[in-house]
């Protein structure tokens, strides 16, 4: 599967929620290519920004050709994208990473976790995951992007912190709470969440993939910025870190430190 | 028209190579850059056992650049030998293996053990700012310049490029300290030692605190330095710092260096040694130059 740096095209862009936007980019190899899990990395026009902004597939058009990001306004950059016409070209590279073992699943009771911006490839992975599976998606408040559509591929169950939707509460608040039993997670979210689940997926012995994020620039594994650290000495390495572009973003959590 | 250069009798098709620690060993790029078009692959220092590197975040966007404290994670000579250099040597570029160290000996034995690779050149990193052994400490006081390039020069089998750090007083004394030590060629600049502050955070946007800086915000630092270089001493030179274009190349050219790498454009742009190739191209057709070797140091 190669990587390839092309000149994509905005369709259609939406704010999902305050500092939330959605974009669908018209592509010409990246969406053929791409697996839930995976992502992209955009760059800005602003030259002045060298770095791409890794953000992750939210959903995949094969047949389109099209990709979905949706994506959290942190900085200027990510302020350059939400500001995007539909006609506006945008230079992408990816498909990047590796996306989650959905093979994995089969014949298994899966949790398909989201926390937060990490609910968004979530969506995807829930749409190509047919089996048996419980869709646990943690926000802040009751401005819950995404929540309808992943509606559409199963059952769902939302925590908030604030209590305003929901069981107050995180993820495994709404997990306990409503006595679900699974045999594999599948998360992405913030670090405590990711940290918590490990724990909990320890004790119950089951299987827990999680995605991670870290600050990257090359995206491709060279630049050796975005490790994390890992408990066995890594092959490529030679000693205890992991390229989350590279080997990830998608790791066992048993085999990470968080 | 003619492209290729020559440095310490190694001839190179031509003068663009990538800075190292900006391209691991070439796998990655590979994907994205045919190598064989290079003038040569540096690869990212390498000492005599692993390195973890620093903690993250290693990494910070500032205006026009970037700074990074990685700390030389490397997978050390061993793995290297058996895995990059085989790698490498599928392709038809020159081999220049960037060697790291926290003391004298540690570099000697990396030098000793690539003495039978078939490797082109060797560069000594006297100059990163991110760690606390090594690195820059042997890059910013001439005496210790003069003895590590002496030092290196008296086991290496291949040529040695000493690379220098901007973060001194004088270029020139430093420059002139390797070439008093044996060096084969210098290349220059390493990163500007930075820091950046997260005022959300209210702390320091690296673990390491500071990094270096690097990208096109610090080419004028750079072409500077090079002119400065080619101007006291013999030995030719690699220019580097914020090189994004063909352009840009030519500028360290004609200031002094026989040989340009580009590095944090890598990032930015995947193909970005490639487009200074053939930047460097369109320039000499559009300008009827024959030989690019006249335009090393052709600004006086």
């Amino acid at each position: 599967m190669a990587k390839v740096k092309e000149r994509a095209s905005v369709l259609c862009q939406e704010r999902l929620a305050e500092g939330i936007y959605s974009m669908w980019i018209q592509t010409e190899q990246i969406a053929c290519q791409a697996v839930p899990g995976q992502f992209v990395d955009l760059y800005c026009k602003d030259k002045t920004k060298l770095l791409p902004r890794p953000i992750s597939l939210c959903e995949i058009d094969r047949e389109g050709k099209r990709i979905r990001i949706v994506y959290r306004v942190a900085g200027a950059g990510t302020r350059e994208f939400s500001q995007y016409q539909p006609g506006d070209s945008v230079d992408i590279l990816g498909p990047l990473g590796n996306g989650f073992p959905l093979e994995e699943a089969k014949g298994k009771r899966v949790f398909l976790i989201g926390g937060g911006i990490g609910i968004p490839p979530m969506l995807e992975t829930a749409k190509q995951l047919t089996g048996h599976k419980n869709i646990i998606l943690g926000y802040r408040d009751s401005h819950m992007f995404l929540k309808d559509e992943f509606e559409k591929t199963g059952r769902v169950l939302i925590a908030t912190e604030d209590g305003s939707a929901g069981i107050k509460g995180n993820v495994l608040d709404a997990i306990r709470a409503e006595a679900l039993e699974g045999d594999i997670i599948f998360a992405c979210g913030p670090m405590p969440m990711l940290g918590a689940l490990k724990e909990y997926a320890k004790e119950r012995k089951m299987e827990c993939l999680i995605s991670l994020e870290g600050r990257m620039a090359c995206g491709i594994g060279a630049c050796l910025a975005c490790v994390c650290q890992s408990k066995e000495k890594d092959s490529h390495s030679q000693v205890c870190n992991k390229r989350i572009c590279k080997d990830g973003p998608v790791f066992r959590a048993e085999e990470v430190e968080l | 028209m003619n492209m290729k250069v020559s440095l310490a009798g190694v001839e190179f098709q031509n003068p663009v190579m990538e800075a190292s620690g900006t391209f691991g060993s070439g796998a990655e790029y590979g994907e994205f850059v045919d190598l064989n078009r290079l003038g040569a692959v540096v690869t990212k220092g390498v000492a005599n056992v692993p390195w973890p590197g620093n903690p993250t975040p290693r990494i910070a966007e500032t205006y026009g650049g970037m700074l990074n404290a990685i700390g030389l994670q490397n997978p050390g000579i061993d793995t290297f030998i058996k895995r990059d250099i085989p790698f490498l040597k599928q392709y038809q570029t020159k081999i220049i293996v960037n060697v790291c160290g926290k003391t004298t000996e540690d570099y000697i034995e990396v030098v000793e053990r690539l003495g039978d690779e078939p490797i082109d050149m060797l560069e000594i990193n006297i100059s990163c700012p991110n760690v606390k052994e090594g690195g820059i400490a042997f890059g910013q006081d001439p005496k210790a310049v003069e003895a590590i390039t002496r030092a290196c020069k008296a086991y290496a089998k291949q040529p040695v490029i000493m690379k220098l750090s901007p973060n001194v007083t004088d270029i020139t004394v430093m420059a002139k300290a390797a070439e008093a030590g044996g060096a084969d060629v210098i290349s220059l600049i390493n990163t500007l030692t930075g820091m950046k502050i997260d005022v959300n955070r209210r702390t320091f946007a690296l673990a390491n605190q500071t990094g270096g800086l690097s990208g096109p915000a610090i080419k004028p630092v750079a072409v500077r330095m090079v002119y400065q270089a080619a101007n006291a001493v013999r030995i030719p030179i690699i220019g580097m710092g914020g090189i994004q274009t063909g352009e840009d190349a030519l500028e360290f050219i004609l200031a002094g260096a026989s040989a340009v790498a580009v590095g944090t454009a890598n990032f930015r742009n995947p193909h970005a040694t490639l487009d200074v190739i053939e930047g460097i191209n369109d320039y000499m057709e559009k300008n009827k130059i024959e030989d690019i070797k006249s335009l090393i140091g052709a600004v006086k």
